[in-house]
């Protein structure tokens, strides 16, 4: 019974997987003309920003593309954190345009 | 169903395109048009591959060719003068592709202006589009009512006919319909092959076809006789029920990619469920 499992049975593990995944992400980039290389580019600056305001848990940070259809796409962001940025004041100060309400009310 | 009724009354056109050269364009043009004819249809095919022309040894109609698309573009000839009747079917018609010139003789105006003109005497109207993304790619769309995308189960093929379906969808055409063809049942039972299902949840195209590796479409190549007329064959059934679901009809898709069907129950068998 098991002999005719493992023959019959093994289904989607060979390179026709492998094909489909890559081209799940390949396609997911095509359709945004987005290349994969800008998209680390864009999370790193994200982070960045982030991270001026909390303590991000780097190693647990998941940024992913989910695209429902060629037409829909959206980026899902899973961002850990364990705190305030202690030097938040700081960081205020290298962002003039943000440290003053001039820029909203013209 | 968009299949019923066309809205400028008269023949249906429908474009026949891949992105990729070499999936089986030209092969699905000439036996869609087969099949059609074989069921009734009156139908004209036009060979939109200026300077590559093909169709018309596909069709085994290379003989008989005295005028092509561009000569009817350029006034050289009546369109009906370009027009060659198939040796079976008297309601099937060809209009070939030049040969010695290239894309830019023809424009998606004059392509438009050519159905119009075929559109009261006809059912479907089938265009073989070139391959790639550029001007022959646009003549073909341009006056399409439905298009048709090609494609193998095979990363490339996947990849550009999604590039296309992108096009036909900023064209207005879309969605469009999917063919998949030369499909190894044996390769995707051994998860070697993407299989339909596959290439669906990747692409998230309806499919309109699924045509199996057969040895029986070279020999009907080498012969000019199109496989959709040996209804011995796998891959000439498949394209007749393609044909018949662009009718409309609803017909059930052959057990092809081996995992849901007979091996499945199989295993329950064994399984004792």
């Amino acid at each position: 019974m098991s002999i005719i499992k493992s023959l019959f049975g093994r289904r989607r593990q060979g390179s026709g997987a492998t094909a489909k995944n890559r081209l799940r992400f390949v396609l997911q980039h095509d359709r945004i003309h987005l290349p994969p290389e800008r998209m680390e580019e864009m999370k790193r600056e994200i982070l960045a920003v982030i991270a001026k305001y909390l303590v991000v848990d780097q190693d647990r940070v998941e940024i992913d593309l989910e695209q429902r259809d060629r037409r829909q796409s959206k980026l899902v962001a899973e961002v850990p954190f364990s705190g305030q940025q202690p030097a938040a004041s700081a960081s205020d100060a290298r962002l003039p345009a943000m440290s003053t309400d001039s820029a909203e009310n013209p | 169903m968009e299949s019923e009724g066309n809205s400028q009354g008269g023949a249906r056109v429908i474009t026949v395109s891949s992105g990729k050269g070499g999936v089986g364009k030209t092969t699905a043009t000439a036996n869609l048009g087969i099949s059609l004819a074989s069921l009734g249809n009156r139908v004209a095919v036009i060979d939109a591959d200026i300077g590559l022309r093909n169709l018309d040894i596909i069709m085994g109609l290379e003989n008989r060719i005295v005028y092509d698309l561009v000569d009817v573009v350029e006034g050289r000839s009546k369109l009906r003068q370009a027009m060659i009747k198939h040796k079976k079917f008297d309601d099937l018609f060809l209009i070939p592709a030049a040969q010695t010139r290239d894309k830019m003789a023809v424009s998606p105006e004059d392509m438009t202006r050519v159905t119009e003109e075929l559109r009261e005497d006809f059912d479907y109207i089938l265009i073989d589009s070139p391959a790639g993304i550029e001007r022959g790619f646009r003549n073909a769309l341009e006056p399409a009512d439905e298009v048709l995308i090609v494609t193998n189960p095979e990363v490339s093929a996947v990849r550009d006919a999604d590039r296309i379906v992108g096009l036909i969808e900023a064209a207005e055409k879309g969605p469009g319909r999917l063919i998949i063809n030369r499909l190894k049942t044996d390769l995707v039972r051994k998860g070697e092959m993407l299989s339909s299902d596959d290439v669906y949840d990747i692409l998230g195209l309806a499919i309109i076809g699924i045509i199996p590796e057969d040895e029986a479409v070279l020999s009907a190549s080498n012969s000019g006789i199109p496989v959709a007329l040996n209804m011995n064959s796998q891959a000439g059934m498949a394209f007749s029920h393609v044909a018949r679901r662009i009718m409309g009809e609803d017909v059930p898709f052959m057990n092809l990619d081996g995992n849901p069907g007979i091996f499945r129950r199989l295993m329950r068998l064994f399984d004792g469920r």
